[in-house]
């Protein structure tokens, strides 16, 4: 089972309090997710509301073009296209059905302009056609150009939320490693050894018994740092660490080790918090684990069984490789390439 | 160097890329002697297998000597002469303990890909897709070869290429397939494909104790090969192999089959084309008509062996025959390291001269032919070498 941690829907800032658990569906799936204002974004209007309208008026047009496409061609003026515009309005449809239903809106209102840019085209194309009227294809090219303005509108809106609201973080995880609990601890207790194995860190330095200076890899090149002490500290089953007081970041962790059944190894259970400030830190530490930073835990401590076990990390960085091509790695370009 | 890379589905080709080199202390570097095709590369070549991405160095079945090693590798030295296993396996985990060399928990940098595709991560293998690892493969001049403390075992000098090279691959999996039969003596197996895996389990349930072996295939030099090795045959394109079966057990059916064809059985009539069409669509990664026939035919309380590699989802498979026959059920991509010692001993004794399966000797220059004429059965190819 796993279990995500997220900032309260008022999250007060002057005290470390717990923070609130989500279950890892409720991501991006509630209203309350898109309570913006707490995070320093403030749009001029709610952009679930303008997205919404935008996914309707989506499928109306869609359902339209695929029912009636002569009609339609007729009123706008572009004549005999029955097949072109029932493509479109499946292309409609499908952005439409995209943007009410999507986790991530903002990537279906960007598909929504592409589609409004070949709608232009095409009604630029029509202009060249014997039956086409070039006065009604004007307007309808106007009414396209006002609902890609909005789109692209909604489309930023969505963005700047959905960054500000990028899950913060953090999974609970266990893995099973073929060590003792005493070995284990001792490699954790040691803070220092966790940019070993945690991509996002690019350091951790001891700077007292207890206390420790963590720089960590922000987007583009940046960096974020921040204090932490250590406060569990139970021999050979469990450590926890939360930043001091003042940091402009707010993570804490702990991690637990137990004797897996049958003398089979180590239990090791992990789990980490990172609660983003208001403002551009904020982005920036939401941003720490990309988007799915469930996978990216796991693969810290895959790496970490991976050290304590086989004193490597498995890779094939570094290893040749015949011509690569831009599409080779999907699966359009499996087949065309 | 020279190396073998997928270019697209249905195309390989021989690219010259930049040698590799030691990354881990565990690694070693091998310049290759001799690298085979196998049936499960066919699979890739074929588009079947997902996360083959064009610039991938196929190959998993190779043998070679050591030209260099890490600092974590005490046991082998330049100049060995070894062959390698193709599943990758770290000798310290939970499953490398009990053996199950093709389950290490520690060798497959991509193991998420794998774990969203089958719940948990295999080990990784050479040149055999992203979601098995990404590692680069043996169909070229030199390979890094990660925990090579653990892998490679080394091969005396009396034996040829051809007599040891099979240790890397077919020829423990289709010892493992028959050993996965719990044979009891006079034991009938039946064994669905005639291929290098499907000859190798024949020879191999001879040797555990098989009374009676029944393969079936269609080409007529590969079920040639299938008598010498010991088995009577079926060709599938002339008989009804379920009736045949019964026929020729008496009505109670095999004790265990071996599916040696793997997720693309050929097969004609609608329900082959029916496997075709939704393979074809990405409805089903795999055809499993060969499964469906040895599942049917197997006798009550029999076992059900199947080296034969599946990727993904299949369809319309009797899983009420596996229950209502009480059925075991054995698989797995082969536990290589396991094998490899107690059957070079076996080469060494000659009970098994495994060099019997080759057809076709080649270049690696020429891969692109030898692919094809692989896939094809073309010229009664069973088994191709390739030499640097
Ligand atoms: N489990 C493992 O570790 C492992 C290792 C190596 C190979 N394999 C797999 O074993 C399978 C066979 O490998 P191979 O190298 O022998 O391949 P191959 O292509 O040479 O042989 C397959 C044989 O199956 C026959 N066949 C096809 N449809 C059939 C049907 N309906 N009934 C009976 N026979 C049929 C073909 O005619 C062919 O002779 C492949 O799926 C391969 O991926 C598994
Ligand atoms: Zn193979
Ligand atoms: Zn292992």
């Amino acid at each position: 089972m796993s279990t995500q941690f997220t900032p309260g829907s008022e999250p007060d800032r002057s005290q470390s309090a717990p923070p609130r658990y989500v279950a890892e569906d409720e991501w991006y799936g509630t209203e309350a997710e898109y309570e913006y204002e707490d995070y320093g974004v403030t749009p001029m209007f709610e952009p679930r509301q303008l997205t919404q309208a935008l996914g309707w008026f989506s499928i109306a047009l869609g359902f339209t073009e695929l029912v009636a496409p002569r009609a339609l061609g007729r009123a706008i003026g572009v004549g005999e296209q029955p097949t072109l515009i029932r493509l479109c309005g499946v292309r409609e449809i499908v952005s439409g059905i995209g943007m009410l239903s999507e986790r991530y809106p903002s990537k279906w209102a960007m598909a929504r302009v592409a589609g409004d840019a070949i709608d232009l085209a095409l009604l630029g194309a029509a202009t060249r056609q014997p039956d086409a009227d070039r006065t009604r294809i004007a307007l309808a090219a106007s009414a396209v150009a006002g609902v890609a303005a909005l789109d692209v509108f909604a489309s930023r809106q969505l963005e700047s939320v959905e960054s500000a609201h990028a899950p913060v973080a953090i999974v609970a995880k266990a893995i099973t490693i073929n060590s003792s609990p005493e070995t284990l601890y001792r490699f954790w207790r040691n803070l220092e050894n966790f940019p070993r194995f945690m991509r996002h860190l690019e350091e951790v330095r001891m700077t007292g018994e207890r206390t420790s200076h963590w720089v960590a890899k922000a987007p583009a090149g940046t960096r974020l740092e921040w204090d932490a002490e250590i406060v569990e500290d139970e021999a050979s089953s469990r450590i926890a660490w939360r930043t001091l007081p003042g940091s402009s970041v707010e993570h804490e962790g702990v991690v637990s080790f137990e004797p897996a059944p049958a003398g089979r190894g180590t239990i090791v259970r992990v789990s980490m918090s990172y609660v983003p400030p208001a403002g551009k830190v904020g982005v920036q530490v939401a941003k720490l684990f990309g988007e799915e930073p469930g996978v990216q835990i796991d693969d810290d401590l895959r790496r970490m069984k991976q050290l304590i076990e086989t004193g490597e990390i498995a890779t094939t960085e570094g290893q040749p490789s015949g011509r690569r091509s831009v599409l080779g790695r999907t699966t359009l370009g499996r087949w065309l390439s | 160097m020279k190396a073998v890379c997928w270019q697209g589905i249905g195309k390989v080709g021989v690219e010259h890329v930049p040698d590799p080199h030691i990354i881990n202390p565990r690694d070693a570097v091998v310049r290759v002697t001799s690298t085979a095709i196998c049936g499960s590369d066919l699979h890739l070549y074929n588009g079947y297998i997902p996360t083959v991405y064009r610039g991938d160095i196929l190959g998993h079945e190779f043998m070679g000597e050591v030209v260099e090693v890490g600092s974590g590798v005490s046991n082998l030295s330049v100049g060995d002469r070894v062959v390698v296993p193709f599943p990758i396996a770290c000798g310290n985990c939970f499953f490398c303990g009990t053996e199950q060399f093709s389950l290490c928990e520690n060798s497959n940098p991509n193991a998420h890909i794998a774990e969203k595709m089958w719940g948990h991560s295999p080990a990784g293998i050479f040149g055999y897709s992203h979601m098995l690892g990404g590692y680069a493969g043996g169909q070229a001049e030199y390979v890094r070869v990660p925990f090579a403390d653990v892998g490679p075992i080394k091969v005396p000098d009396t034996l040829t290429d051809e007599q040891v090279l099979f240790l890397s691959d077919v020829l423990p999996t289709g010892y493992m397939a028959a050993e996965n039969c719990d044979i009891d003596e006079g034991d009938t197996v039946a064994v669905w494909g005639c291929g290098p895996v499907g000859l190798f389990a024949i020879a191999s349930a001879r040797l555990l104790g098989a009374g009676r072996i029944i393969a079936i295939d269609r080409f007529p030099e590969r079920l040639r090969k299938a008598r010498e090795a010991g088995a009577e045959t079926l060709n599938y394109e002339s008989t009804d192999v379920l009736s045949a079966l019964k026929e020729m057990t008496g009505g109670r059916g095999p004790d265990a089959c071996i599916d040696a064809v793997g997720m693309e059985a050929h097969m004609h009539g609608p329900i082959g084309a029916y496997d075709r069409v939704k393979q074809a669509m990405r409805l089903e990664t795999d055809r499993p008509s060969a499964l469906r026939e040895a599942i049917m035919a197997c006798r009550k309380g029999g076992t059900l062996s199947v080296p034969g590699v599946y990727g993904g989802l299949i369809d319309k498979i009797p899983f009420g025959a596996i229950v209502n026959k009480a059925l075991k059920v054995k698989s797995g991509q082969t536990h290589v390291q396991h094998y490899m010692r107690p059957l070079l001993e076996r080469i060494e004794r000659g009970d098994i001269d495994p060099s019997f399966i080759v057809s076709h000797r080649l270049r690696l220059d020429d891969a692109p032919l030898a692919y094809e004429a692989f896939r094809d059965k073309e010229d009664d190819c069973i088994k191709v070498v390739m030499t640097p």
